[in-house]
């Protein structure tokens, strides 16, 4: 009978009243997140980094700028280059992750949020100091060694420097690779990121932490 | 000083109106009484108008927002209940604009003109039992006389705006509103005949079947006709958004926007309460002495609820589908029904002119067998006769079928 169509629009209709909504309320309700999503609050662990540059190399679109200065305090640790400027232009970045891919010593992590919106281009930078203060919940995107620790960013603490390497800890102190390994003089935490503004003393210049490191690493 | 109001007035009926001028009555003349009795009377309808589309928006817009799997205004209020009051609000601080080159008299008399039929129904429908404010014998022919007004309100909003989209909208629904006129007031025709009264109140007191059932055609032709005339969605040409910015009330916003929305959904309201009395028995129900209202108002519910799926469910018709629906569907089956109603009150009414109840369900019998094989027949009959074309090869390129890459 002509019109079966219409009448089977209205059941289709019907049927559909009696389902429960797709929609979800966001700011109150979330949908649950993947540990390896890609966003945006990077995070970067200053005690890991050696100031290679080698997230800014590879960023396609460039927005990644890097400033070193010489490290004079302990080359022979691998502390090679401070680090003085940081900048992620967070509003053309892409999230392609290949900074993070390219890091060669675990320190720099795609973050986990998304809600870092503001209100000029200018805001959207992240500065260095930035990077230092966030909170340390890392995505476990090119991080195998967090997704099989189970490590979940929307959940937990936010994770130690140590932590977080493909390598064990062990393994950095035998190899010296990528770290402060020894607190600067006048702080008593190896691992603060305080300790690098005291990388200036005078009284420690390159020969002496030179010397000083075998014994050190022992 | 008392004003006592005499039976053969034709607002006798109405407590409300009765108390409210004797009481008035005992300390002022009895003009300002009347006067004052029939504000008393407009305030109640005007609210009740707007408070009917306010409800409606707020269901309409829940109620499609589920049958699409979304959620629908769900945030100011509990359930998102305040929605209409703050659409209101937003729109009465909203810059009043009135175009430069509009005619600004006319520009300012459509929004008014436009809710005007919208309140001036609900003076004749009966809510429960004896509170119609006026129980006009002509109540029908009232109803259809104020509803045609409103296609004057719409060439008046679409002219005034000196906007082409306007006027295309107002040239657009004017044909439609004439359109389905036509088979409208055949179609309640037959109601008029099987009651035997104009009179909205003595329709209900017919309905000893509801005649949902005895005049299902009529029943049919009047939903679609009614939806056709509010610019519901099957038949919004007038103000396809897709096509004509916003037809014509392109040029209107802030409060005259906002007149002309509440006079949309309002109108919805009113046609569900005349739908309610003409077809689904009014007050009828259990305990109608007491519970009236609340049957009216339960019906209306339903009746509203058919006009949102409806909406929720078809796709906008084009103009051409709709005249043809209006011409080669809709009045060939409220003729039908006319006749057929005629052929059937001729044969089954006693002596009196009365008919009983089985003659009214030997009606329903009837009625619904021709209205189930005349919806068929004329369904098959307006079924779109143009053929998608199929693409023929020029003479050169007879090797060239569709589809082929070469």
């Amino acid at each position: 009978m002509y019109g079966m169509g219409m009448v089977k629009g209205l059941l289709v209709t019907l049927k559909n009243l009696t389902k429960r909504p797709f929609t979800v309320q966001y700011p109150e309700e979330r949908l649950k997140q993947h540990p390896r999503f890609r966003g945006e609050e990077f995070v970067w662990y200053e005690e890991r980094c050696t100031g290679c540059a080698s997230c800014a190399k590879f960023c396609p679109l460039g927005i990644i700028k890097i400033v070193t200065s010489p490290s004079e305090t302990a080359p022979a640790q691998g502390d090679k280059y401070r680090l003085e400027v940081f900048d992620i232009e967070i509003a053309r970045c892409m999230f392609c992750g290949l900074c993070v891919e390219a890091c060669p010593y675990d320190a720099l992590f795609m973050g986990s949020g998304f809600e870092q919106s503001q209100y000029s281009r200018k805001e959207m930078v992240i500065g260095i100091d930035q990077l230092r203060q966030a909170d340390k919940h890392p995505s476990t995107f090119f991080r195998p060694q967090l997704e099989s620790a189970g490590y979940d960013p929307h959940q937990g603490q936010p994770l130690h420097w140590k932590d977080v390497g493909r390598e064990s800890w062990r393994w950095h102190l035998q190899e010296k690779a990528g770290m402060r390994l020894e607190p600067a003089p006048g702080s008593g935490n190896g691992d603060s990121i305080e300790a690098v503004d005291d990388l200036n003393s005078p009284d420690l210049d390159g020969t002496a932490a030179d010397a000083g490191a075998p014994e050190q690493t022992q | 000083m008392s004003c006592v109001m005499s039976p053969d007035n034709v607002l006798y009926g109405t407590p409300v109106y009765r108390f409210v001028y004797e009481l008035v009555g005992t300390v002022l003349p009895c003009w300002i009484s009347y006067v004052a009795a029939g504000l008393v009377i407009m305030f109640i309808l005007v609210n009740a108008v707007l408070m009917g589309a306010a409800v409606f928006v707020f269901a309409e817009r829940r109620l499609i927002g589920r049958f699409h799997n979304r959620i629908g205004p769900n945030r100011w209020g509990p359930f998102g209940t305040f929605q209409p009051f703050a659409d209101v609000l937003k729109l009465i601080f909203k810059e009043d604009i009135t175009p430069a080159a509009a005619d600004k008299i006319v520009f300012l008399a459509a929004p008014i003109a436009m809710l005007a039929p919208a309140i001036l129904m609900l003076a004749v429908v009966p809510f429960a039992k004896n509170t119609a404010l006026a129980d006009l014998n002509v109540g029908i022919l009232y109803i259809l006389a104020v509803t045609s007004l409103s296609s004057v309100a719409i060439l008046m909003a679409g002219w005034s705006s000196n906007n082409r989209y306007a006027m295309f909208g107002a040239a657009r629904g004017v044909a439609v509103l004439i359109s389905y006129e036509v088979p409208v007031v055949l179609c309640l025709l037959g109601v008029v005949m099987v009651a035997g009264s104009m009179s909205l109140a003595d329709v209900v007191e017919a309905q000893a079947i509801p005649f949902l059932l005895v005049q299902p055609l009529a029943l049919f032709v009047f939903l679609a006709g009614v939806s056709a005339e509010l610019n519901r969605t099957p038949f919004d040409v007038a103000e396809a958004e897709s096509e004509l910015v916003a037809g014509y009330h392109t040029e209107y916003s802030g409060v005259k926007f906002a007149l002309i929305q509440a006079a949309e959904f309002g109108g919805v309201v009113t046609a569900s309460m005349v739908v309610v009395t003409l077809f689904l028995g009014g007050w009828a129900g259990p305990l109608a002495d007491y519970l009236g209202w609340f049957w009216f108002l339960l019906k209306v519910g339903a009746v509203a609820f058919i006009f949102i799926w409806v909406r929720a469910t078809y796709p906008r018709l084009r103009i051409d589908q709709l005249m043809a629906f209006a011409w080669k569907f809709l009045l060939p089956l409220s003729i039908i029904n006319l006749f057929a109603t005629a052929l059937e009150v001729f044969f089954l009414r006693d002596s009196q002119g009365v008919l009983a109840i089985n003659d009214l369900w030997i009606m329903t019998g009837i009625n619904l067998a021709l209205g189930a094989g005349c919806i068929a027949l004329f369904g098959s009959m307006i079924r779109e006769k143009i053929k998608p074309v199929t693409w023929q090869p020029a003479a050169g390129t007879a090797s060239l079928t569709v589809g082929e890459v070469t």
